[in-house]
């Protein structure tokens, strides 16, 4: 509750996997940043609305079998370090396969999905999952 | 600028202390504390706390003006905060009252940490503690704390080739030294097979690889040279005090098994030390999942990168070269995530002054305490030593 504004902040980034690349040194940022953290003061005011493509590989991978209350439908299920063609690495669920159908070094990409639910009656979160190529 | 000494300390029992509130476990260790450095509370210039989750948990906010006031000593106006730097907060808090006196403001200060984490039903304390990740991209799309150390352990196995075993000696290790300390959570001693056998949190992390969810407070007494002279008052001297920061999300850093805050902190304590690694006596880590008390091994620079697993299988008993977390760390001792950078603190103390009784370091003359924020958002590392 009381995250209907962040949600609605949030959207082109979950929905779209919108991030920004740096007008100074062409870097590419997911999740979104306003200051490059290698240019800094010469990015301000040069960041730029990115879309990213999806495509990406799996560095790092969990089964979790502990989950807070808004996931405890899923469980168990994957989390993985993916890294992205545009160069990024970020933090998202692996579905649609079974744990030992997958390995670091796995290609996969993004695909739109239920996210969460808070509750019965909760608000349903939606955003980015990825799955095997 | 004045050396600055820890003079005293006291705790709660660690452990599930359902009967027990968040003022009066901190309260306990507070006047323990007062009461075993031999001060008044009226002598004390301030106190700060080292909490985490306090607001999450218990919805209890500004906790270093409640707990003075539990310890009857709101009429005496002592300055008092606390300090919020996830799992570090204690270390955090500790290095906050050591720049007091070192810049020669405070002379008596106290140190309290306290975190009660057995409070609620269910599996809502995952969702609170899963404020120390990104909670907007990592724990957002499920990853809990236990998840994000897993990504590392996965990793870090892989890339060299280390088996699971060494993971399950740091919490063995943990256990053996916790039944020799009556305040532990954990008394009970694990074989290797046990911990290896165990339920599955975040794979591949076991609940033998998860420090466990802990009420407890320790509290310390910090005072300076000056204090020290004027009542013939021995103590423990901090040789070096350092904190940094890294990337917040796991992530976004450029090694997963690598916390960089940790290799700079000790970089620059142990200048200010003017030690070197075979100087120190023993250690005590933040081993809050199995996967970090190798990487801290490392990263302090105790053993390359990748080799922390041979330096177990050695051996990091009470007895062997370098004893890591005699009190029985967090896995063991417990993890009250804001008061566990405080124990660290307390039991050098302990073993620095021989006091540490059955499971005391023999000829223990420099410890260093390593304690860390989250996934490694940041790291306190702090030097010990008699004089
Ligand atoms: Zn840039």
């Amino acid at each position: 509750m009381g995250e209907l504004s962040r949600m609605w902040r949030e959207m082109p980034s979950r929905y779209r996997m919108q991030g920004d690349r740096c007008g100074n040194c062409d870097q590419v940022y997911f999740p979104p940043r306003e200051i490059c953290p290698v240019c800094h003061r010469d990015s301000i005011g040069k960041m730029k609305d990115v879309d990213i493509d999806g495509a990406g590989e799996i560095l790092s991978f969990t089964v979790v079998h502990e989950a807070p209350p808004a996931f405890l439908r899923q469980k168990p299920y994957i989390i993985a370090l993916v890294k992205l063609k545009e160069g990024p690495v970020i933090t998202g669920q692996i579905v649609d396969t079974l744990p030992e159908e997958i390995d670091i070094g796995t290609k996969v990409r993004s695909v739109f999905r239920k996210i969460s639910e808070d509750g019965k009656s909760g608000v349903i979160h939606y955003g980015y999952k990825f799955v095997p190529e | 600028m004045s050396n600055v000494y820890v003079i005293g300390g006291g705790e709660s029992k660690y452990g599930e202390l359902w009967d027990r509130s968040l003022r009066e476990i901190a309260v306990e260790a507070g006047l323990k504390a007062v009461e075993n450095a031999g001060i008044r509370t009226k002598d004390l210039n301030a106190i700060y706390m080292g909490n985490s989750l306090g607001g999450l948990i218990s919805k209890q906010e500004h906790l270093s003006a409640l707990m003075s006031d539990y310890a009857g000593i709101a009429s005496e106006h002592v300055p008092s905060m606390r300090i919020e730097a996830s799992t570090a907060s204690g270390g955090a808090a500790f290095r906050q009252a050591y720049l007091s006196i070192k810049s020669g403001e405070h002379d008596v200060v106290m140190v309290g940490g306290v975190e009660k984490m057995t409070e609620l039903y269910g599996t809502e304390i995952i969702d609170i503690t899963s404020s120390l990740v990104d909670r907007e991209w990592e724990a957002f799309n499920g990853a809990t704390p236990a998840a994000v150390a897993a990504l590392s352990a996965r990793k870090y196995m892989r890339d060299f080739n280390v088996k699971k075993e060494a993971l399950a000696a740091i919490s063995v290790n943990d256990h053996a030294n916790a039944s020799l300390n009556e305040n532990a959570q954990y008394r009970n001693k694990i074989t290797i097979e046990q911990a290896l056998s165990a339920t599955p949190i975040a794979e591949p992390l076991n609940l033998m690889d998860c420090a466990p969810m802990t009420d407890g407070a320790t509290s310390v007494i910090l005072a300076s040279e000056k204090y020290l002279k004027e009542h013939g008052t021995k103590g423990v001297r901090i040789m070096g005090s350092a904190i940094s920061q890294g990337p917040f999300a796991l992530h976004s850093r450029k090694s997963f098994y690598t916390v960089e805050p940790t290799i700079i902190s000790t970089k620059k304590a142990m200048e200010q030390a003017n030690i070197k690694h075979k100087d120190i006596s023993f250690v005590e880590i933040h081993d809050s999942y199995s996967i970090y008390g190798l990487m801290a091994l490392e990263d302090l620079g105790f053993v390359e990168k990748g080799h922390a697993s041979e330096m177990v299988e050695n051996g990091i008993g009470i007895n062997s070269n370098l004893p890591v977390n005699p009190s029985g760390g967090l896995k063991a001792k417990g993890f009250p995530y804001g008061a566990a950078g405080v124990s660290q603190i307390y039991e050098t103390y302990l073993q620095l002054s021989g006091k540490a009784g059955k499971r005391q370091i023999k000829d223990a003359t420099c410890g260093l305490v390593h304690n860390m924020a989250g996934s490694g958002a940041a790291s306190v590392v702090h030097i010990l030593g008699v004089d």
